[in-house]
């Protein structure tokens, strides 16, 4: 009975009920939006540096694994590292940074081309040319690009020749010598990866190398697929943090202004309620229990929209945006919107409980 | 009828607080209600019939003054007592009906077993109460869906599905047209006649008055006299 009375009262101002809803809905879902697309574009960036097929990674002194430096280590390392025990391929690799989140990679496409076992063309082929590119397909898909197209990046004209599966390298993909020369970088390259010999020992490798080479990070690729992850990107663990917390407060306030005015609005109903012997805790439950209706029912509104979001992202940027579902953190998206729910609450209960019951009774 | 009286009352004083002014509501009030009596209160508006009343089904808490409800001394009791004996041991019925807008008919009569933490479905003999109210084809409809007749004899079946030992009506026809309130009052009567039901009712209206048993009038704050 207290639940029918629960539903109905949330059924009778059905458009301000809708509303609270999706506001809360809208909170939740910028959460779990938020979320899926730091790992999604996370796991993306693992997920194509995985798809190199080494097994090694060497970086230039004083960089880490996520910073984009443009090509400061000298080309002439891959011949000093093919000639180590245990190293079968060297194929270095300039990365260069084209506004964004975007970066063009040039390679020397033979070599690359034997350490990965080549990419997968979904249509057109290889660079016939110094000044052709490959697009993957997320990024031909976003533009629009087609075969024959003429793509204008670091103020020079590239054709496209080819349009490559996603998952592999990157998404942007041109001849390393046309790249350096057109970056100033000349004999300079940003990072350089390693095959080795069948049946090597990768950590000893990685120990031999790294006491030739002092102050090198260098990685083997489990390390770097694994350090893809929420916690290494510096400050994006307190800026997911942060929306939490917007997240609650806006809960807080949706919910807070919903049950303060449905409270005010339902003065006279109280009074009846408590002059049938109603005790405050009593109006205190049922109020909760409208609130929690409420925030729950918006979470699972959060959840649906977050589903989508990530339609309308692949759809529409499927190369500059990932996102993916995150069924771990639809919890505390539902936690997050409850307690904000609940302490928007707090006040207005307390009012209700506290009424007395012939002062509500002659409220109009 | 029984010896023990269902209520008594004696110097009962109420003063409301109304910013720097004290407004005596109540001036030392004495009345005695035998258990099934049809007592009917009348006096002009401001007399503090409805101060009186609140106060008997636990509403609100005397200033000073002896007040005694089926045994129990009201002001002795903890808030939490004072709530049970609204859930129980008095119905209240309103002028204004007040019935639970977003609620049906029948489900304004159950949220009070509800509240009273008892289970919803109300004794066999309250069918009876019921057909004598002749609202019994009328309990799925929302009260806007009622007529004012109608919603009165809901609130007085909501007032009576715990089975009170008090019936406590404060001015339930005055919102009614003369052909409801004669029906109302006559249900009163016949409620009072076929289950014994103690009913204390305020009027201002002489003709209503006369449906009971026993009437009194109230003049500023005292019962000032007693008619059989
Ligand atoms: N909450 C209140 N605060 C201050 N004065 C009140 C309050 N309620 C009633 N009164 C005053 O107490 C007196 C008695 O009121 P009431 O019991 O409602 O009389 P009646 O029901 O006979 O019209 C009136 O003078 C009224 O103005
Ligand atoms: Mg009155």
């Amino acid at each position: 009975m207290i639940n029918k009375l629960v539903i109905a009262n949330l059924m009778h101002r059905p458009i301000r009920s809708l509303l609270g809803i999706v506001a809360i809905g809208v909170v939740v879902c910028m959460m779990l939006t938020l979320v899926g697309l730091s790992r999604g574009m996370l796991q993306g960036a693992a997920e194509r540096a995985g798809g190199v097929g080494a097994d090694v990674v060497l970086r230039p002194p004083g960089t880490s694994l996520l910073s984009l430096s443009s090509a400061p280590l000298n080309q002439r390392m891959t011949e000093f590292l093919v000639t180590q025990e245990g190293v079968r391929l060297a194929v270095g690799q300039v990365v260069f940074p084209i506004g964004g989140i975007d970066t063009i990679t040039g390679i020397p496409y033979k070599e690359f081309s034997e350490l990965s076992g080549g990419f997968t063309f979904r249509s057109g082929g290889p660079m016939q040319s110094p000044d052709d590119i490959l697009v993957d397909e997320y990024y031909a898909r976003q533009r629009k690009i087609k075969i024959g197209d003429t793509l204008t990046l670091i103020n020079h004209e590239w054709k496209v020749s080819g349009i490559i599966a996603s998952g592999k390298l990157a998404r942007l993909v041109v001849s390393m010598d046309r790249l350096q020369e057109l970056t100033g970088n000349e004999g300079k390259i940003s990072q350089v990866f390693l095959r080795t010999e069948p049946g090597t020992d990768i950590q000893a490798l990685i120990a031999r190398l790294k006491e030739k080479l002092p102050g090198y990070p260098i990685y083997s690729m489990e390390e770097v697929v694994s350090f893809f992850s929420v916690e290494n990107v510096p400050g994006l663990d307190a800026f997911i943090n942060v929306i939490i917390g917007i997240s609650a407060l806006v809960g807080f306030l949706v919910v807070f202004l919903s049950m303060y005015t449905a409270v005010l609005e339902r003065t006279r109903e109280i009074g009846i309620l408590k002059s049938l012997g109603a005790s405050p805790t009593l109006i205190l439950r049922i109020i909760l229990r409208e609130s929690v209706l409420l925030s729950l029912c918006g979470a699972a509104a959060g959840i649906a929209l977050s589903f989508a979001t990530r339609w309308i992202i692949q759809t529409l940027v499927p190369a500059s945006l990932t996102q993916v579902l995150v069924p771990d953190w639809w919890a505390i998206g539902a936690v997050v919107a409850l307690v904000g729910a609940l302490l928007g609450t707090l006040y207005p209960a307390w009012r209700a409980a506290s009424q007395d019951p012939i002062e509500a009774l002659s409220y109009e | 009828m029984s010896s023990e009286p269902i209520i008594e009352v004696s110097d009962l004083r109420k003063i409301y607080r109304a910013g720097d002014v004290d407004v005596y509501a109540l001036r030392g009030v004495d009345l005695t209600v035998q258990r099934g009596d049809f007592l009917t209160v009348i006096g002009p508006s401001g007399s503090g019939k409805s101060t009186l009343f609140h106060i008997l089904g636990g509403l609100m808490k005397p200033t000073s003054g002896i007040v005694k409800i089926a045994g129990q001394d009201i002001m002795r009791l903890s808030d939490a007592q004072r709530t049970n004996l609204r859930k129980v041991t008095v119905g209240f019925v309103f002028q204004k009906y007040n019935l639970l807008p977003i609620l049906s008919a029948e489900e304004n009569i159950t949220i009070a077993r509800t509240i009273a933490g008892l289970p919803q479905r109300p004794p066999a003999e309250f069918k009876r109460v019921l057909e004598v109210l002749g609202i019994s084809h009328r309990m799925h409809h929302k009260p806007r869906a009622l007529s004012g007749g109608e919603q009165q004899r809901v609130a007085i079946a909501r007032a009576l599905v715990n089975q009170p030992e008090i019936l406590l009506a404060d001015e339930p026809t005055g919102n009614l047209d003369t052909e409801n309130s004669a029906i109302v009052l006559k249900l009163l009567r016949q409620l009072n006649e076929e289950f014994r039901q103690t009913v204390l009712m305020i009027t201002h209206n002489p003709e209503a008055a006369s449906f009971g048993h026993r009437t009194v009038t109230m003049r500023d704050g005292r019962i000032s006299e007693s008619l059989d």
